[in-house]
């Protein structure tokens, strides 16, 4: 029996319905598409063609590879300059560092375009030629506050009484670093990892603008693809950098089942 | 007729959250104008209880009446009943006048009328001219006030209250007893309190009401509650006691700790076991003389600000004892009781029983698991039987996977030479065990039997 | 002493690194050379440029298209993810770990996945892209971020404080509105802020669902603009003001949110 109180107690999960009805159709159904076109040639027939095509053109296998090696390298640097950032920062007077932080976040709120013309532009100024090193600047200098925040606020939370016990118990101010604060800041470079991988392995235009379309990252082969007009390609193409994406994601949650380390926000 | 007087009738009420009985078939009558406490234990299904008759939470089963009408299915806004939360929760956006007025701007009264309540409300918690403070600036214990003054202000027929005192200091919360019971004095309305704090149920309440496991253990005034509780239950959780194992030898004469004392309780029959509850103020105990009913030797004496808390032991039996005089540690003494201060309660189980299964001739089902038991040829395999084990033959591992099944430790009652254990086994039937070993509430142990301690009889017809 | 200089130094001489582009851009907006590098005298020709009517007639309507997307689509997902959150927050934990499952697709996914995804959703059900397709998919990656930044708003709250509305008399609905709804406030704004900034920053989704009926926002306007072979100078002021707009508006957010801690 359905009574009126029951009603007014459960009606307030099934304000999820509206958004699960929109999920469905904008975010879950595209990714069935993405599924479906990989799987099917131009005139609709189902086939393997799309990715045989891909691992039988080396010129897009290297592409790939050389793809997910950029966004190693960014991520390493990122956490490189970025983790000793971080850590200052939570060694600073709260007031101070909050302001710092922000300082840090600020850039992003231009356009991410205007910011690679912009380095275009101090390369330019400064006389480096473009090419790997601007591309892997670029990328750095794009992601790097995706890396610092959330450490910063791992680091943060960390409670002192940890690297105090660790003093009573005799560690070197060296050891405490490496024993304690590191392990414990983990969760917020996970999620930096997450941050900064992901996107970069993603992303296309910026590679253009920073190597004057000398190199290429795989994001723009798909979008070269689509553009083309290959969509089944394309999607296939898609399909992969989406497993890779899906393999990072599992990879990085088995460590990070609590959401310690905080995103951006 | 009678049932007028009531303005709260809880009957046959249960509350199943998933396969877990939060309350058991409940039935409660509250007077109007009355100060009614339920106590018990954390998850014994109080706060459940109170919640209900809130209208927070839907009940499985039963009817609860106010003022006569049924409104068990009725939603919160319409009930005639006002709660104090134990974390106040007072509306955070809005300042002291705010809140108070909450319930008042809701009905559409007019400014005047407002005001007129809001101030009344204020002076009666004792906090007047704190209108348009921030409510995160006070104290706890003010704004535990204000919370009072939000729900009084709507002049509820019931005031529900939640645990308001369990988040103050100790001193607060003596004020604030206090000040409760005058102010339900004063207000002529009724107050249903929830508490786990039994010095605070005796200190205000009118009637007490001890639950546990879901199930009313006993209703009554603090004195009853505490003179005669009902089960060992209640005695071991209102006030200290000891509680033993003994024997009705005769109306007015029971053994306990290989004694034969005087008592006034009659009606029991002959040599029948019952519990035997002795709080520890009411022994005399005095240098060993003759007028020692037992003899014993103090074995730790703690001074408690008042009185001296000794342990004595006495024919192998601990016995809790307080007195303004003090005893040294070895000291040989006697000890004395009153007859009408030994209480005498029944015992409800005598042995555990179990319904079960016959497998084969040397193994029986019960609990969920299969048990080797002595070989025997009188009943077949698939016939329902009911099985018997004594408290003293359980056997509990540490080690789970020792035990057939496992099961948590629920509630440890000391008789004064063993432990008597309740276990939870992992499918909810409850498994009595007498032992000597010490075990924490919360364990989780494996449980055996051998299989010479197994009576199988007939299956009765129905559940005793 | 000498370690806290070094380490302060490092963070300063990082800020500066990060800042370096952004302050070239904002010098070389007051000359008139047409290239970034080249500097022809100080001038504010490229500002009044800018706000002159009709000369830069495609990169205003770009402007308007980026702003007015924002909107719609931080407003729209605002409402969406508040109205989902609360859904969210009475679900059980096992259909809460579903939703939170789905949830954090969009944010894991990356732009292009979504982009191409939807691509292929549009034009397989034959929609012609445009305006309403962008707005569509900016809602589709800004929601989960509104989601996320009103649920923990949600979970801090002392659960019962609604119930303490309703047991003073209140509707559920009136419940709502005059007790969850404050509650949950600072965090549906900054949902918004973040929604309408990732709007106007996308490039990825916008460039798969705008179709190629000429409709542009700022961030496809540079980009066709630098493929081209270079910014178009006014592009220098426009930044400069964006970057200096949205300076002083976190400047005020978080004096106001240093003020409200203090108080």
């Amino acid at each position: 029996m359905l009574n009126s109180f029951r009603n007014i107690f459960n009606s307030r999960k099934s304000w999820t319905i509206p958004y699960v009805i929109f999920a469905a159709i904008f975010v879950v159904l595209p990714l069935f598409l993405i599924v479906l076109y990989a799987f099917m040639d131009d005139a609709g027939r189902f086939t393997f063609g799309n990715f045989t095509k891909f691992f039988l053109h080396p010129e897009a296998v290297n592409t790939f590879v050389y793809s997910i090696g950029v966004a190693i390298v960014t991520t390493v640097l990122c956490i490189i300059f970025g983790y000793p950032a971080a850590y200052i920062l939570t060694r600073m007077k709260m007031k101070y560092a909050d302001t710092i932080v922000m300082l840090f976040i600020l850039p992003m709120w231009v356009n991410i375009l205007i910011r690679t013309l912009a380095t275009v532009a101090l390369f330019d100024f400064v006389s480096i030629p473009l090419g790997e090193e601007a591309l892997i600047f670029g990328m750095v200098y794009n992601f790097i506050p995706f890396m610092i925040y959330p450490i910063y606020n791992t680091l943060k939370k960390l409670d002192s009484s940890y690297i105090e016990a660790a003093e009573d118990l005799g560690a070197t101010p060296f050891q405490i670093f490496y024993k304690v604060i590191v392990p414990l800041s983990m969760p917020g470079v996970v999620s930096g990892i997450l941050m900064v991988f992901m996107p970069t392995i993603s992303t296309f235009a910026i590679s253009e603008l920073l190597t004057m379309n000398n190199i290429k990252l795989f994001g723009t082969t798909i979008q070269e693809n689509i553009n083309n007009s290959l969509w089944n390609y394309g999607a296939a193409l898609s399909l992969i950098m989406l497993f890779l994406i899906g393999a990072t994601t599992l990879f990085a949650s088995d460590d990070k089942d609590n959401d310690e380390g905080g995103g951006l926000w | 007729m009678q049932e007028k007087n009531y303005i709260i009738e809880v009957k046959n009420v249960s509350k199943y959250f998933g396969d877990k009985i939060a309350l058991d078939n409940i039935n409660l009558n509250v007077k109007k104008g009355e100060f009614v406490t339920i106590l018990g234990p954390s998850g014994c299904g109080k706060t459940t209880l109170l919640r209900s008759i809130a209208g927070f939470q839907t009940i499985s089963e039963g009817e609860i009446l106010i003022a006569g009408k049924e409104i068990s299915k009725t939603p919160p806004y319409l009930r005639p009943v006002n709660t104090v939360f134990q974390r106040y929760a007072l509306f955070p956006h809005l300042n002291v006048f705010d809140n108070i007025a909450f319930g008042l701007k809701l009905k559409k009264l007019s400014k005047q009328d407002i005001q007129k309540k809001v101030k009344s409300a204020l002076r009666m918690v004792g906090m007047t001219d704190y209108e348009y403070r921030d409510v995160n600036s006070l104290s706890g214990g003010q704004q535990q006030r204000v919370a009072i003054a939000r729900a009084i202000v709507n002049e509820p027929e019931v005031l529900l209250l939640d645990e308001p005192l369990a988040a103050l200091d100790l001193k607060m919360r003596k004020d604030m007893q206090m000040e409760l019971k005058e102010m339900h004095k004063s207000l002529g309305i009724t107050f249903v309190y929830v508490t786990h704090d039994q010095e605070e149920a005796l200190t205000i309440s009118d009637t007490i009401v001890v639950m546990s496991e879901g199930k009313i253990q006993q209703i009554g005034t603090p004195v009853d509650i505490y003179n005669e509780p009902a089960n060992s239950f209640v005695a071991d959780f209102i006030g200290e006691s000891n509680i033993l194992n003994g024997t009705m030898v005769d109306d007015k004469l029971v053994e306990f700790a290989g004694v034969q004392f005087e008592c006034v309780d009659e009606g029991f029959g002959q040599n029948v076991p019952v519990d035997v509850v002795v709080r520890p103020e009411d022994w005399y105990i005095f240098s060993d003389s003759d007028a020692s009913q037992i003899s014993g030797v103090v074995t730790s004496s703690i001074f408690k600000g008042v009185h001296y808390e000794m342990v004595v032991e006495a024919n192998g039996y601990e016995f809790i004892v307080q007195d303004y005089h003090h005893f040294e540690v070895g000291q040989k003494v006697g000890l004395l009781i009153k007859p009408f201060d030994i209480h005498i309660m029944k015992k409800d189980i005598l042995f555990n029983s179990f319904e079960a299964e016959i497998i084969d001739d040397s193994h029986v089902n019960f609990l969920g698991c299969d048990f080797e038991c002595m070989p025997q040829q009188k009943y077949a395999k698939g016939d329902k039987v009911n099985v018997e084990i004594d408290f003293g033959n359980i056997i509990l591992y540490d080690n789970e996977e020792d035990g057939k099944l496992t099961g948590d430790v629920n509630f440890i009652l000391y008789k004064g030479n063993h432990y008597h254990i309740t276990i939870m086994s992992d499918w909810g039937d409850d498994v009595y065990v007498d032992t000597n070993d010490v075990w924490d509430n919360g364990d989780h142990v494996g449980i055996g039997v051998l299989p010479e301690n197994i009576r199988i009889i007939d299956k009765k017809d129905n559940n005793s | 002493m000498v370690k806290k200089i070094l380490a302060h130094g490092y963070l300063w001489l990082l800020l500066l690194l990060l800042y370096s582009p952004i302050i070239i851009i904002m010098i070389y907006s007051f000359t008139e050379a047409k290239v970034l590098g080249n500097w022809s005298g100080f001038s504010t020709k490229l500002y009044t440029s800018l706000f002159a009517t009709g000369t830069h007639h495609s990169l205003a309507n770009a402007l308007i298209n980026t702003i007015t997307i924002g909107i719609i689509a931080a407003t729209v997902s605002t409402l969406l993810g508040t109205i989902t959150a609360i859904g969210a927050y009475s679900l059980r934990p096992g259909s809460r770990k579903v939703f939170s499952f789905v949830n954090n697709i969009p944010i894991l996914n990356g732009d292009i996945i979504i982009g191409i995804s939807l691509f292929l959703l549009f034009v397989s059900w034959g929609i012609s892209q445009g305006y309403i397709t962008v707005v569509l998919a900016h809602i589709t990656f800004c929601t989960p971020y509104v989601v996320l930044s009103v649920l923990p708003r949600l979970k801090q709250m002392n659960p019962n404080i609604y119930e303490a509305a309703l047991d003073l008399g209140a509707t559920p609905m009136q419940a709502l509105r005059k007790v969850i709804v404050p509650e949950i406030l600072p965090g549906m704004i900054s949902g918004f802020i973040l929604a309408f900034t990732l709007s106007i920053d996308d490039f990825a989704v916008t460039v798969f669902t705008i179709g190629n009926e000429g409709l542009e926002t700022l961030s496809t306007y540079i980009y066709s603009d630098a493929r081209k072979g270079g910014l178009t100078p006014e592009l220098r002021p426009l930044s400069t003001i964006i970057f200096i707009a949205v300076l002083v508006l976190l400047i005020i957010i978080n004096r106001r949110a240093g003020k409200k801690k203090e108080a």
